[in-house]
């Protein structure tokens, strides 16, 4: 299967198999009006399989989500056909409204405006914790 | 800016200067009584208490400073929908200091990122109550003349209980300590405070149902209440109030020497017959509340360059 070449936007690349899809929903690719592409269960040396996303388009990717998402995933950016910039993407430290608190007991459930900010607490275990109330992100 | 949010913002050196200069407070009362003279601590309980809001106050008028503050959520502009963010920047205009106690966990945390004074957390929810802690480590310190190698029972609502999540966490940090965990299945200790302070420091605990069973071995007794505001369902409530209930019958078998804490109130986990025993130690342990929240108060107050 081909997929064109894209000549200003973002590649991105060892996107676990199957998270392709949550990652398109975070990110809020479905509002972009320029090409998307998701190819899922592409043949890949190192992982067995994986997903790719390429927007055409060089636009500002929520980097947290990504590597809250998927750590472990690379972000590339091309400029003019041109690979310009290449990130692997690892656990953020901080989440700031990328996940939200559901303890009903927390200060977030009732202030609308405050933002929900979960910290990295065992990156071992991939463990994030509200800020305020210290409840585990599901 | 320092505020006290968690009893673990302090290091077991600071925890231990507070300790020194409470003792020095009892021993010099006439020292400390003009420290705080012209300075206003702002109290705002947005849930109801007795002891800690009173103990507050009398800790600054002690220091002879004075009070503002509310009792109540309805009394203040948070029932006109005010934020906590808002609430904190006004008072931060009127005083030198708050103590906060609220219904929602995190609350304090908010006023303190949203305040330009020191914010103290007076309770919020289930979560922390990290004076109530200075209370019981001044109360231990005092009957046993340190913090280390001790065997400390905790007993009753372990799930609920924030000040037992606090005193964890603060003991959890001296050599030397082993827990024994005692509740009914429903409100054990929840499992991230068991895992962050216990089990990733490699601290010895056991849990047990039984209360007289483990007795024998403890040096601490820290009974708490069943909490009926935490609970959602009434009828859970009723069928668990009343799972451990101490009598003179139920300290047979314990240590001559052991210390019988809790934070108080208490409905009917303590029998008032144990109130006489010189092991019991809850009153004295509201006394201490009130000598470390005035070492709180002047560590926080100088530490802003308030005093």
């Amino acid at each position: 299967m081909n997929i064109d070449s894209i000549q200003n936007g973002i590649v991105i690349d060892h996107i676990t198999a199957g998270r392709g899809m949550k990652l398109y929903e975070l990110l809020g690719l479905e509002k972009l009006d320029c090409s998307v592409a998701i190819i899922k269960n592409v043949h890949s040396l190192k992982q067995g399989k994986k997903d790719i996303i390429k927007i055409d388009a060089d636009i500002p990717v929520n980097l947290d989500v990504i590597g809250y998402v998927d750590p472990g995933v690379t972000v590339n950016v091309i400029r003019g056909g041109e690979l310009v910039e290449k990130k692997r993407i690892d656990m953020p430290e901080t989440l700031v409204n990328v996940i939200f608190c559901k303890n009903p007991r927390c200060i977030t459930s009732c202030e609308q405006e405050l933002k929900h900010i979960f910290k990295l607490t065992d990156r071992k275990n991939k463990v994030y914790r509200c800020l305020y109330c210290e409840t585990k992100a599901n | 800016m320092r505020h006290l949010i968690n009893i673990l913002d302090f290091s077991t050196e600071e925890l231990q200067e507070l300790v020194d200069v409470a003792n020095d407070i009892i021993a010099n009362p006439g020292k400390y009584s003009e420290v705080c003279r012209g300075k206003k601590l702002a109290t705002l309980f947005f849930e109801p208490s007795t002891r800690t809001r009173l103990s507050f106050e009398a800790a600054m008028y002690e220091l002879g400073g004075n009070v503002i503050g509310f009792s109540a959520a309805q009394n203040s502009s948070a029932a006109k929908g005010e934020s906590v963010a808002d609430t904190a920047k006004t008072i931060s205009c009127y005083a030198d200091i708050i103590a906060m106690r609220h219904p929602k966990e995190g609350a304090p945390l908010v006023a303190a990122n949203a305040a330009s004074i020191p914010v103290i957390n007076a309770g919020d929810g289930g979560h922390n109550h990290p004076t109530q802690t200075l209370a019981d480590l001044l109360t231990i310190y005092r009957e046993k003349g340190r913090f280390d190698h001790l065997t400390v029972g905790l007993c009753g609502d372990l799930k609920f209980g924030r000040t037992v999540h606090s005193l964890i966490n603060a003991l959890s940090r001296y050599e030397g300590l082993k827990f024994v965990l005692i509740s009914p299945e429903e409100l054990k200790l929840p499992s991230y405070v068991k895992k962050d302070a216990l089990k990733q420091k490699g601290i010895p605990y056991e849990q047990t149902t039984d209360l007289e069973g483990a007795m024998p071995e403890l040096d601490i007794l820290y009974m708490t209440r069943v909490q009926r505001e935490r609970f959602f369902n009434e009828e859970d409530y009723l069928r668990l109030k009343d799972s451990y209930i101490l009598t003179p019958d139920k300290l047979q078998n314990a240590k001559k020497d052991l210390s019988i804490l809790h934070p108080l109130p208490r409905v009917n986990e303590i029998s008032v017959a144990i109130d006489d025993d010189p092991r019991a130690c809850y009153f004295k342990q509201v006394l201490y509340g009130k000598y470390m929240r005035m070492a709180l108060i002047m560590k926080l107050l100088k530490e802003a360059g308030r005093l």
